[in-house]
């Protein structure tokens, strides 16, 4: 009874030796699903093609090809009926908790609430690369329909089977198969027989189609909702285990300081302290915060500083100090076509322009955190990482102890915002629990947190562009200068164009945030156009409907225009109104501003924003609206006042007091229209409704005041007009 | 330092041997495992550590636990009664007033203390008694709508 091995197949347990690393990962009695009674686990295989990480080594098998050595979502059916999915994402608010739960039940014809995740566990659940990228909905949720499918094509064979019925008789309902008539009706548990099952598959399970959703579809509530308005939800900071202490980490007076002397006798000698100095981490341990605030503060350090640029030179250097061989997230970094020279000599209007961008935080409300504890050589680290995985392997590095000892935890978070990818805080845990034998909760201050943590990188953006007086695009130069590649793609026809990032020796420390440099880019590529279409006399909307040959683009744009009521009426004394659009990891955006600028006082009010947005098949609703709602809200920030200052190696405004974030008086009205394409594949949506939101802004400015501003943020002071 | 010995929290003695200048936050999770209000800034400025002293919206990160000596503070987890929830927390349930939820307590929190002298809030007041609480998810709108939901929730109820 051999089957090729990567094909649909019922497997005992003990098959250790067929799949190697992907069976042994599930570690089916660690889990104790072997416990009490039967189980069924039915397990997705990730071929090379769908392995997200680079193809792991293959092992021959005796049929040929490589075989899948990774389990990418897998669901256990317990004899209690008890249906419980396992992925390795992590759940940052974007409430993946709950559309996971939807695509699931939606399969097993059961209510979300009778799905239970169990998420983020190094120990538990699936290998997975991190949670960024908006990947997700497309890779995750589409996992979990296969195997939700497969689980629900196997309850029914085993029904058919134990009960001698037509299998085409039975259907699933309420967490039960039943027959005609509602006879037999069978608990899912009950199928099982007290047999350990375990079904493998792969990509090819049939899923149920979008257009036939009744719960996958629906705006199903925040799963464990109440857990978080009652409090009694534990994040990371909240965690406390037996015999904890607080640990404090000495960090240099700027950045690249090197740490010359050290003495740490004071601190060593307060009572119940640790103090660790391992080259240049030193770090305290103590049984409570304010001993270990009182520890630190006891440490005498010595360091030879060695400054850096201020914001006021950064452009020029960014320009001045080009970084490692050019690599942008997000596509390729450079592309070309036709002859920019040829282009611009053809157009009857040209723009020249400069862009800047300024680094920002992500400012997640809850800092980076971790509670690490050791026992027997096995560490246990609990923190709020959006990659559990990868930090698992930068503890096991850092601590030089094999990963297969090591257990990451990452309940859900107080967010990330792709701020997060990095364990500073477990590793820094790691250390002084080793060295203290306790336990040890490591949080972040807020200062550090805005500090030590990674920026949005900043950015210079020179582009220059050609334009006949019929509307349609002649040239495209444009250039990204440290900010990034994504969304540098100019989605507008245009026969000559050449579009390059070029990296640079960023002075702060840089990476991922939400949307990546597809802000940047959008904002000036949709202000150019802007200046195109005023130099023109032509519409904003209608120039860019003009050149797009993209539907999904127009479709948003033309969305969000009727929403607006683009074109419906002028905009009164003082007020503008502003168009943008862009398309990142697979779904569009456009947004719609209205914004007033008092001539007086020059303060800027953001009235009111539409938006439209698609990303295929939506999976719920009102999460998709709240995601789209809260990355606009967080786009007004980057847009109109976040920035991060600095000079001589130091962060000069590390604190909520001094960094300004949007607040309940900054929300303009919020309009969003989703496009529900129940056609097309679902798409993530956790970035690309950031990207539109400040051009949109910056191009109402201009029509209320004149002004055309090309820096991010764009009035961080308020908007003096000459 | 003076020692703190009790705090009356969400109706009940607490004792404790805590030094009177810890933030009354630090004492409340660390000392009584009362996780609800969280650290978010620690110069009161963002609203996550926001707890009820005699009823009114307190930053515990910039309150010292002996200035809450002798008063009644109420926590998130005080808030529901017998395991029924209160207006405010079902309202943020229903409006889906959260995503990450990390700003959560504190909101509803600030939001019980605005409604207690004020119920009958019109928009402006309720984001101008929110304004020191931030949430970064970005889910003020359909906060400013539970609270407003609850608003009605608890006139209706003669509360």
């Amino acid at each position: 009874m051999s089957e090729p091995p990567g094909s649909d197949f019922l497997l005992e347990p003990e098959r250790y030796e067929l799949l190697g690393d992907a069976l042994a990962n599930l570690e089916l009695s660690r889990r104790g699903f072997l416990r009490t009674g039967g189980s069924l686990v039915v397990a997705l295989l990730l071929g090379e093609a769908a392995a997200q990480q680079p193809p792991a080594e293959r092992r021959q098998r005796p049929f040929g090809g490589p075989l899948p050595r990774e389990i990418g979502a897998w669901l256990h059916v317990g004899a209690d009926s008890a249906v419980t999915a396992f992925t390795g994402k992590v759940e940052i608010g974007q409430n993946i908790r709950t559309s996971l739960a939807q695509v699931v039940a939606e399969e097993l014809r059961l209510p979300p609430a009778r799905v239970r995740l169990v998420m983020a566990d190094t120990q538990l659940t699936p290998y997975d690369f991190g949670t960024a990228g908006s990947q997700t909905t497309p890779m995750m949720a589409a996992q979990f329909r296969r195997v939700g499918a497969a689980a629900r094509e196997l309850l029914l064979d085993l029904a058919a089977e134990q009960h001698k019925i037509e299998r085409g008789s039975l259907r699933l309902a309420d967490g039960k198969v039943v027959g005609p008539e509602g006879k037999p009706s069978v608990d899912f548990g009950e199928l099982t027989r007290g047999q350990k099952l375990v079904k493998l598959i792969d990509d090819k399970i049939p899923t149920t189609s979008p257009d036939r959703w009744t719960v996958a579809g629906t705006s199903a509530p925040k799963a464990d909702g109440r857990e978080f308005v009652t409090g009694e939800h534990r994040y990371a900071s909240d965690v406390r285990r037996p015999g904890m202490l607080f640990g404090k980490v000495l960090r240099p007076p700027s950045f690249k300081a090197e740490l010359l002397s050290v003495q740490t006798k004071d601190a060593e000698a307060m009572p119940g302290v640790t103090v660790l100095h391992d080259g240049a981490f030193v770090g305290v341990a103590a049984p409570t915060e304010q001993a270990a605030v009182r520890a630190l503060a006891a440490v005498r350090a010595e360091w030879k500083e060695v400054g850096g640029p201020s914001a006021d030179e950064l452009f020029k250097y960014l320009k001045e100090h080009p970084g490692a061989a050019g690599r942008g997230f997000g596509g390729p970094s450079r592309s070309t076509h036709g002859s920019i020279k040829e282009g611009l000599a053809a157009a009857d209007k040209k723009r020249e322009a400069t862009y800047t961008v300024a680094y920002i935080a992500h400012a997640p409300l809850e800092p980076r955190a971790a509670v690490a504890e050791w026992a027997d050589g096995n560490l246990t680290v609990w923190t709020g990482t959006q990659r559990p995985f990868g930090v698992r392997g930068d503890l096991a590095n850092a601590l030089g102890v094999p990963a297969e000892r090591v257990r990451v935890i990452v309940p859900d978070m107080g967010a990330g915002y792709g701020g997060k990818h990095t364990g500073e805080a477990a590793v820094e845990a790691a250390r002084l629990a080793r060295a203290a034998g306790k336990p040890v909760k490591v949080v972040w201050t807020r200062e550090e947190e805005f500090t030590w943590a990674y920026f949005r990188p900043a950015g210079l953006i020179e582009v220059t562009a050609g334009v006949k007086a019929d509307g349609t695009l002649t040239a495209w130069e444009y250039h990204n200068y440290n900010s990034g590649a994504s969304s540098m793609r100019l989605p507008y026809e245009a026969p000559n164009y050449h579009v390059e990032f070029h990296s640079a020796d960023s002075p702060l420390r840089q990476g991922s945030y939400r949307a990546l440099a597809a802000t940047a880019n959008t904002f000036a590529r949709e202000t150019t156009l802007d200046d195109l279409a005023h130099d023109l006399g032509l519409d904003p909307l209608a120039f860019r409907l003009k050149n797009l040959k993209d539907a999904r683009l127009a479709a948003v744009l033309e969305a969000a225009a009727r929403q607006f009521g683009w074109g419906k009426a002028k905009a009164p004394a003082g007020h503008g109104f502003g168009i943008a659009c862009g398309t990142e990891k697979g779904s569009y955006v456009a947004t719609c501003a209205e914004a007033a600028v008092d001539r007086d006082s020059g303060r800027v009010r953001v009235v009111r924003l539409a938006t439209a947005f698609e990303c295929g098949a939506v999976l719920n609703p009102g999460h998709l609206k709240n995601q789209i709602e809260g990355a606009v809200v967080m786009g007004l920030g980057g847009a109109l006042f976040e920035a991060i200052e600095f000079a001589g190696g130091k962060i000069l405004n590390p604190r909520f007091s001094a960094y300004r974030v949007p607040r309940f008086s900054d929300i303009p009205v919020l309009e969003t229209v989703l496009l529900d394409r129940k056609d097309l594949p679902s798409a993530g949506a956790g970035e690309t409704p950031i990207v539109a939101v400040a051009p949109a802004v910056g191009n109402a400015l201009f029509q209320a005041a004149g002004v055309r501003i090309r820096s991010l943020p764009m009035v961080p002071r308020g908007l003096k007009q000459t | 330092m003076p020692g703190i010995k009790e705090l009356h929290v969400n109706g009940f003695r607490r004792a404790l041997d805590a030094d009177g200048e810890r933030s009354l936050l630090s004492v409340l999770r660390d000392d009584l495992d009362l996780t609800g209000c969280k650290y978010g800034c620690g110069e009161g400025r963002c609203g996550a550590c926001t707890v009820l002293v005699d009823g009114l919206p307190t930053r515990s990160c910039v309150t010292t636990a002996a200035a809450a000596a002798g008063k009644q503070v109420k926590t998130i987890e005080g808030l529901a009664q017998g395991g029924k929830l209160h207006p405010v927390q079902e309202a943020f349930l229903a409006a889906d007033a959260l995503q990450c939820g990390y700003c959560t307590p504190g909101m509803i929190l600030s939001a019980v203390g605005l409604l207690a002298r004020e119920p009958n809030p019109s928009r402006e007041d309720v984001v101008r008694a929110l304004s020191g609480n931030i949430c970064r998810c970005g889910a003020y709108p359909r906060i400013v709508a539970a609270i407003e939901q609850a608003a009605r929730a608890m006139k209706g109820d003669g509360k």
